[in-house]
């Protein structure tokens, strides 16, 4: 263990140097596309802020498609895909790490800021979807613990706190390494770095709290991460309601969120990769290590996903007759099968194909993935509501069907660009890359980092 | 002081009111009596005296008084004492025609499409004889909808009822979710419905005791056994107005139920009647019991579904 310490001590000047050029770049310069991004993604989020405004000021909610029956829209199934896709931290920097697979070196910080960003626009999704936002404050005055809401409100805010944590911890060898090395930057950026770096030297000691420190938040943070999962399940198998009466829907979500991680982790990878030439970093290997792990976790969700609904489907109960019907042959028949089909099955058989492991064939599936994912959840919440036992008779057309409104699409699609925002402005002042974590693993000789074929 | 004899007078009196199975008015007469000048309105009403007595006064010598008058916050969210109030819904004799639903939703200040109360024409399998089934909360003994509610806005009385309390609710709608009888509706705030329950604010007393007389924009709302009108000695806005006395209201402690002519006694009804429960395998042990729809007053006629359909 020292002996470790005493490498970095002696090698991090002269390594840091060499990667500094490379993983310190896009700090120094944003190029014409990286602002269009930067102003386009500002450009969502403000018409989703429009949009919320609308929605909160013109007479409550007459502005969205929700109704009696369908009081639980876009909104929701959007905070169970952002809960899912927060998963992606716990994934690559907890599991992997823990079990020393040295290929998440490069990718554990891309997870943690996609994981904080997610989880914070899943509780703000949840705030969005509130009639009364006004109120939040009664969650303090007279919250219940026995109501999973609150469950969910203590399991978001530890979750983001850690992770927030376990980002920041392992950033402040790097904010050093920027402060030394990063010129033409503004004064207040320096003073930052400065700031916020809490007056690192890189001595035995420090490493050595900050080893400790990060391992135990990483262990921390994998059972807080599957649970806020499941809890977010738990909001719907609470219910009496039967298409989510399932002892199932734990595991069942937090497969699903695995999956989801994966494809989101490909994907940020390729444009990471693409956008600031990290190829020699985000290497080839990490897709085709993405590429396993995505079939292994399609196997399990697909697993799961016939204990949720081919079993109950065997029976075909009088309370789940109404709904399974509806998903395997009725209305809903063929959005339901799409999603198994390019959410389970393309991302469980391509990616068995050592080609299509390569960085654009696995990034087209991870897309595939992740959009297969969202009406996932969408198909969870929608036709579940629209099915009650008692018939739903004499109500208004509109109140039968749901079809999101304009500014609900807005808002979602708002928080998609505030999660891109958080991803990218981060990546525009800190070194996505661990530079030190790199550097170690070089170090340390784990040369297929760098020399994978 | 004052308060409290208010209070407990109007108790005994509810509890006369119940037994005398009619649809009685206002409070206690010994306190309108010391009224200084009631200007006699002309109508008359019927009350019980406390030796069981049946009198017709004048409308002005009984107390109107809002129900949140006399009782605290806390003591609303108490419930009454000594009562537990329970329906019976005798689907022989329901004919759709939907009076309760009109009766309820000019109560409550709402306007269509929203139903408290919802009547649904069910047939539980093709052979089977079709029915109308009258379906609304059914404040149940074992209520999803208040384990699930984060802030303690949706509650249990002491009484049965399981009330809203309007200002604190935050909107989550997961008591919505959480309610298998799809019994609570969304106050969407529909601009026509602000208007409306503005302007009639005062018409009511205090549905589902708030400060609020009405349901708030954002917030969920239900059917919630009238307990302004109970307190009252009144029986709910359906109960009266249902012309084929279908709905039967009471106590369960006192063993009877009304539908505002008969008063049966609620045990004997239910057995004699083979009264049941709707789908009493979730567990949720309702407060209202259906009786079978078996020698109906009425041919079932489907002509009068179909009513509530306008946005
Ligand atoms: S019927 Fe629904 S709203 Fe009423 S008490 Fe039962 S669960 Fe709650
Ligand atoms: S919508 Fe209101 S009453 Fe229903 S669970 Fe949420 S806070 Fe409670």
């Amino acid at each position: 263990m020292s002996a470790n310490i005493n490498k970095h001590e002696t090698f991090t000047q002269a390594e840091y140097m060499v990667m500094k050029n490379d993983l310190l770049r896009p700090i120094e310069k944003i190029g014409k596309a990286g602002k269009l991004w930067i102003a386009f993604l500002v450009a969502v989020f403000m018409a989703g802020v429009v949009a919320y405004i609308i929605q909160e000021t013109k007479s409550k909610y007459v502005t969205t498609s929700l109704r009696d029956y369908t009081m639980w829209g876009i909104y929701i199934s959007n905070f169970l895909f952002m809960v899912a896709i927060g998963l992606v931290g716990v994934l690559m920097s907890a599991i992997l790490k823990l079990t020393n697979f040295e290929w998440y070196r490069p990718l554990s910080r891309i997870a943690e800021v996609i994981a904080i960003g997610a989880i914070m626009f899943g509780g703000i999704s949840i705030v969005v979807a509130m009639g009364r936002p006004d109120r939040l404050i009664n969650l303090l005055l007279y919250g219940r613990i026995q109501s999973p809401i609150i469950w969910d409100v203590i399991g978001i805010t530890t979750d983001l706190t850690a992770c927030i944590i376990l980002l920041f911890i392992p950033l402040i060898p790097s904010l050093v390494t920027c402060k030394n090395h990063l010129e033409n930057l503004p004064k207040w950026q320096l003073k930052m770095y400065n700031m916020l770096s809490f007056g690192w030297q890189g001595t035995p000691e420090q490493w050595a709290i900050l080893k400790k420190t990060m391992k135990t938040l990483t262990a921390l943070v994998i059972p807080l991460g599957v649970i806020i999962c499941t809890i977010t399940a738990w909001l719907f198998a609470t219910t009496l309601r039967a298409e989510w009466d399932s002892t199932n829907f734990g595991a069942y979500f937090v497969s699903n969120a695995f999956l989801l991680s994966v494809a989101v982790m490909t994907l940020a990878t390729f444009i990471f990769r693409k956008a600031y030439k990290l190829e020699k970093y985000l290497t080839e290997m990490h897709f085709d290590k993405l590429g396993q792990a995505m079939v292994l976790m399609a196997l399990i969700h697909g697993y799961f996903n016939v204990n949720e609904y081919l079993i109950p489907a065997y029976k075909m109960s009088g309370l789940h007759e109404n709904t399974l019907l509806n998903l395997f042959v009725g209305k809903e028949a063929g959005f339901y099968w799409s999603v198994v089909f390019f959410g389970i099955i393309i991302p469980f058989l391509l990616p068995l194909f050592p080609k299509m492991r390569k960085p654009i064939p696995l990034t087209i599936i991870s897309l595939a993935v992740l959009i297969a994912g969202w009406f996932r959840l969408y198909l969870i919440v929608i036709p579940g509501l629209l099915h009650p036992y008692l018939p739903i008779q004499d109500v208004p057309k509109s109140w039968t069907h749901y079809f999101p409104s304009a500014v609900e699409m807005t808002v979602v699609a708002a928080t998609f660009a505030g999660l891109l925002l958080v991803v990218t402005l981060f990546s525009r002042f800190f070194p996505i890359i661990s530079v030190w974590e790199v550097a170690e693993g070089e170090l340390e000789g784990k040369e297929e980092i760098f020399n994978y074929k | 002081m004052e308060n409290e004899n208010n209070n407990s007078s109007r108790r005994n009196f509810l509890k006369l009111g119940a037994l005398g199975g009619i649809a009685l008015a206002g409070t206690a007469i010994a306190s309108a009596v010391t009224d200084e000048t009631p200007k006699a309105t002309g109508k008359k009403v019927k009350v019980l005296t406390a030796d069981g007595k049946l009198v017709e006064i004048d409308s002005s010598l009984v107390d109107h008084h809002a129900a949140n008058d006399d009782f605290s916050k806390a003591e609303l969210r108490q419930g009454v004492a000594g009562k537990k109030f329970i329906r019976v819904i005798d689907l022989g004799k329901c004919a759709n025609e939907r009076k309760c639903i009109t009766g309820c939703q000019k109560a409550h200040n709402v306007l269509a499409p929203i139903e408290y109360i919802k009547v649904k024409k069910m047939q539980n399998s093709p052979l089977e004889s079709p029915y109308w089934f009258p379906t609304m909360c059914y404040h149940c003994d074992n209520p999803p909808c208040t384990k699930v509610c984060p802030v303690d806005a949706t509650f249990k009385r002491s009484d049965g009822i399981v009330a809203m309390d309007y200002e604190r609710c935050i909107g989550c709608k997961f008591c919505m979710a959480a309610c298998p009888y799809s019994a609570r509706t969304f106050n969407f705030g529909r601009p026509e419905q602000v208007k409306y329950s503005e302007e009639h604010k005062n018409d009511t007393s205090d549905p589902n005791h708030c400060t609020t007389p009405y349901a708030q924009e954002g917030t969920v709302a239900k059917c919630d056994f009238c307990t302004d009108r109970s307190e009252q000695g009144l029986l709910p806005a359906c109960v009266i107005e249902c012309p084929n006395g279908a709905i039967y209201h009471g106590d369960e402690l006192e063993d009877v139920v009304t539908n505002g002519e008969d008063t049966v006694r609620l045990k004997k009804l239910l057995q004699d009647r083979a009264g049941y429960r709707q789908f009493e395998e979730l567990g949720t042990k309702p407060r209202v019991y259906y009786l079978p729809p078996v020698k109906r007053d009425f041919p079932f006629e489907d002509a009068t579904e179909v009513q509530n359909t306008k946005e």
